[in-house]
């Protein structure tokens, strides 16, 4: 057996005295795909840049032998040399990643001029062939586009020819589709196994995605809190885990608890909307903007209804017009075409507003920005009471955030007015996501509208704040537009469900049926990138 | 769900306090901003008691079998056995004699010279170096240095507080206004606001103290008209910024109103720059009207003022104490100003983790 390509011994990675990675040890054979698989900030991707020693600030210590030389204790200018040429790197955001003010062919001539030492008359048609090898059509003239007017799946393709530019023996890709739109992560993922399996590299694909790794790689490498946990090959840890984070990681797919609705007598609409049209003002390019807008219709001939105790499903991908509609349906947005909301549409008269605005809630994607940073959990949850209850003594407001914050799972064993104190910034993604929820049940809306409610956390988060919600939906009758591109989520929420691309709505119908059956290929294909 | 065992629902237990006293707390820790708290207060206490700190009129006199109190009320010289029916000089060595005498007695301020008293009796020649009689010595008129001092730092904070609250005010109203509701608002304050800029500061000032009658409050409306705006493009762009964030979509879903979305999420969120910016308006109002005074557009002849002082250090360069004592009070309070500038900034921001 020969000696493997890169073999890593006892890494420790801290920062300033705080130690992240403790101790791991894994190897890499030449040209085997290994994943490493792990939650935010269990240390995966800092495994990696430390292996390139581009980790900032960070003291490592251990061995990295790639090839006979130890990554850790060469020479910087001797690693220098090695990066992009021997190993090279791909970063989730093909955007910030690459230079703006530079044609993606120059980038990658640049890299061939440094590295291969070829001229520039002999960089460009190299360039040229790297990126038609990437599946990029029209790779002439693509070649002398800037990034931004590449759509996100080419950036990511451009950013691999750049990388595989030297036919590197070892290619470090840390997320390298959580950027990009659910059809497209399948094609970038079969692109590099292609590339992989045709220059004979090794790559070890960081991610936190299950479904890639299973797709993908040979091995797998489970990293929890900086240890790496559980290795070996696919089969081996998929079909029997040993360790409890491994098992716990598996069985985060979400899974569907929700009360079906009764067959028989049709439940009662709680909001409707049909050929739905928004649009935004968008500045017309050049002199033309001077004297008027152009229009951008970001949904268009949309019919929805919203049933009682029932989840609509809205699934396509970003620009799609999905979080538009979300926004329409609220009345953030003004619309065209039929909407109401109850009985009524937006903007009768201010107290028909109020009114309404009860009706619907909304928790938002990034548990981050969807809370204000300097007010307190009281204030933030029980805002809606100010509003809707301004009759309400604060004692009894409070009583009623802290029973908005049991119904959502926060723990109140603790002190209680310590938990109304503390700001956003102290709880974790889950625990904000809760805040949201809380926030918005708080003044008993009949319909909530998730806006890709759990996109931003991580898949054991994930799993439980689904949970959450269907338990309220059980309970409360609460009615879900829940907007989302995970299939998975869909699965496991929906009752009916809406496709949408490109604005329009290309699919609807019944979620079961649609799963079984669907019918355009737009959904066959995202159906596709699950399975 | 077993959401009371996930790791999910932990929230650290911290002893719970008001959001003010951890702010508080939080100012605290910055140690250094903390005490230049603590001296600047003092100092500001002590100039506000100038006319107990600094004063040519004793407190308290007892005057054949009688209390006097000369700093409240004015006793014209007969009264303590003078010839004349002006206003006491109780630096007269008559008088004092008078006053030293058995059963009579005067408790003098510490320093027992006021802003404007003149020391016909000094010993040395004006400008007077530092001497027991006159700490920081006199100027080229024989005003004590620390009366004036004193009496200047006051009129100049007094002025900064000031200026730096309607600048501020000000600046946030306007730019509040511009970056929440955008458009054509906006697009209308900013075309404004090019062109107010576009006047010359100066020249009106010169212009304007030239037609009216110098004053303070001349001064401070003059120096506000124009001291909003560099504020207000910093509170725009952070209320542009800040109203397209999901908080702020998720209260408008809750239908909170306008009023209360700006005074509530917006504003809050927007005031890094404002209190970034405040301990170097209230220097730089410190500055302006220092720098107007040394002009000779600023505060009215006669009052006390840095400004002046320093213009007569710079006709007396010999008199090396007018400009080192001066120089030194202006840059211990512009320090004092900055280092409390940090602390509150940090006071303000609860994503700075308080211990």
């Amino acid at each position: 057996m020969s000696s493997p390509l890169l073999s890593v011994s006892g890494l420790r990675v801290a920062f300033g005295g705080h130690e992240v990675v403790h101790g791991i040890d894994f190897a890499v054979e030449p040209g085997e795909k290994v994943a490493l698989v792990g939650e935010s900030g269990s240390g995966k991707t800092v495994t990696a840049l430390s292996l390139l020693r581009l980790a900032q600030d960070a003291t490592v210590v251990g061995s990295a032998v790639f090839d006979r030389q130890d990554l850790l204790a060469m020479p910087e200018r001797a690693l220098r040399a090695l990066r992009g040429q021997d190993i090279a790197m791909i970063f989730q955001e093909p955007m910030t990643a690459l230079n703006p003010l530079l044609s993606v062919g120059e980038q990658i001539v640049e890299v061939l001029q440094l590295k291969m030492g070829l001229s520039r008359q002999q960089a460009w048609p190299k360039a040229i062939e790297l990126i038609t090898q990437t599946g990029i059509s029209e790779a002439a003239r693509r070649a002398s586009a800037y990034p931004h007017q590449l759509s996100g799946g080419q950036r990511q393709r451009a950013m691999i020819a750049m990388a595989l530019a030297c036919q590197p023996r070892l290619l470090l890709a840390d997320e390298p589709t959580t950027a990009l739109d659910v059809s497209l992560r399948a094609q970038i993922l079969d692109l590099i196994a292609d590339l992989q399996r045709k220059n004979g590299m090794a790559v070890l694909l960081i991610t936190h995605d299950l479904n890639l790794v299973r797709r993908f790689a040979d091995r797998v490498l489970v990293m929890e809190n900086g240890y790496v946990v559980e290795q070996g090959t696919v089969p081996e840890v998929f079909g029997r885990p040993r360790h409890a984070y491994t098992r716990r990681l598996l069985e985060s797919r979400p899974e569907r608890d929700v009360a079906e609705p009764p067959a028989s007598d049709a439940p009662a609409l709680l909001a409707q909307a049909s050929n739905l049209r928004v649009s935004y003002a968008v500045p017309r390019p050049g002199m033309a903007g001077w004297f008027g807008q152009g229009e951008f219709v970001a949904v268009q001939g949309a019919n929805f209804v919203i049933q009682a105790g029932q989840t609509l499903g809205v699934i396509g991908e970003s620009g799609s017009g999905k979080s538009t509609l979300a926004l329409a349906l609220l009345g953030l947005l003004p619309s065209s075409g039929e909407l109401q909301v109850g009985a009524s549409p937006w903007g009768v008269n201010a107290q028909q507003n109020q009114r309404m605005r009860r009706m619907v809630q909304v928790v938002f994607q990034d548990p981050f920005s969807s809370l204000s940073p300097r007010l307190t959990v009281e204030e933030i949850v029980g805002e809606g009471l100010l509003v809707h209850e301004p009759g309400l003594s604060a004692q009894a407001r409070r009583e009623f955030v802290l029973a908005a914050l049991r119904d959502v799972g926060m723990a109140l064993d603790g002190d209680e007015a310590a938990l109304l104190r503390r700001y956003p910034h102290e709880f974790s993604g889950g625990q904000r996501q809760r805040l949201a929820i809380a926030r918005a049940l708080i003044i008993k809306p009949d319909v909530l509208v998730l806006d890709e409610p759990t996109s931003a956390l991580d898949v054991t988060i994930q799993k439980q704040v689904l949970g959450l919600l269907q338990r309220l939906q059980r309970e409360r009758g609460l009615s879900y537009l829940l907007i989302t591109h995970d299939v998975d989520v869909i699965r496991a929420m929906a009752h009916q469900v809406l496709v949408m691309k490109d604005g329009e709505v290309v699919e609807s119908g019944a979620c079961e049926q649609l799963f079984q059956a669907p019918q355009h290929d737009y959904t066959r294909q995202l159906l596709a990138s699950v399975a | 769900m077993s959401s009371s065992t996930d790791s999910n629902t932990k929230f650290l237990a911290r002893p719970g306090n008001s959001p003010a006293r951890r702010a508080w707390g939080r100012f605290r820790r910055n140690r250094l901003g903390y005490w230049s708290l603590v001296c600047f207060c003092l100092l500001v206490l002590l100039s506000l008691a100038a006319e107990l700190v600094s004063n040519d009129r004793p407190l308290l006199v007892r005057y054949q079998g009688q209390f006097y109190t000369p700093v409240i009320q004015s006793y014209p010289e007969t009264v303590f056995g003078g010839d004349f029916q002006t206003p006491t000089d109780y630096l007269d060595p008559f008088i004092r004699q008078r006053l030293s005498e058995p059963g009579n007695w005067a408790l003098y301020a510490p320093n027992p010279y006021g802003p404007k008293t003149l020391n016909y009796f000094a010993k040395s020649p004006n400008p007077s170096a530092p001497s027991s009689e006159n700490w920081l010595g006199t100027d080229d008129r024989g005003r004590d240095l620390l009366a004036q001092l004193i009496y200047g730092f006051r009129v100049s904070v007094l002025f900064a507080l000031a200026l730096t609250f309607t600048g501020t005010v000000l600046g946030v109203l306007t730019g509040a206004l511009q970056g929440f509701f955008g458009g054509k608002t906006d697009l209308a304050f900013q075309r404004f606001i090019e062109i107010w800029s576009a006047m010359p500061e100066l020249y009106l000032l010169i212009i304007f103290s030239a037609v009216f009658a110098p004053s303070l409050g001349l001064l401070l409306l003059l120096l506000s008209l124009f001291g909003w705006m560099g504020l207000s493009d910093y509170v725009r762009a952070e209320f542009l910024r800040n109203r397209q964030l999901d908080y702020v979509r998720a209260a408008r879903a809750l239908g909170v109103s306008n009023w209360q979305i700006i005074r509530r999420h917006v504003l809050p969120n927007s005031l890094t720059p404002v209190v970034t910016f405040l301990p170097f308006r209230m220097s730089g109002a410190i500055l302006a009207l220092t720098s107007l005074d040394f002009l000779g557009l600023g505060v009215p002849p006669g009052t006390p003022s840095l400004g002046e002082l320093l213009s007569q250090g710079k006709n007396n360069i010999d008199a090396w104490w007018i400009s080192l004592s001066t120089f030194l009070v202006l840059v211990l309070t512009l320090l004092l100003l900055t280092f409390m500038g940090d602390a509150l900034r940090d006071a303000l921001d609860p994503r700075k983790a308080d211990r």
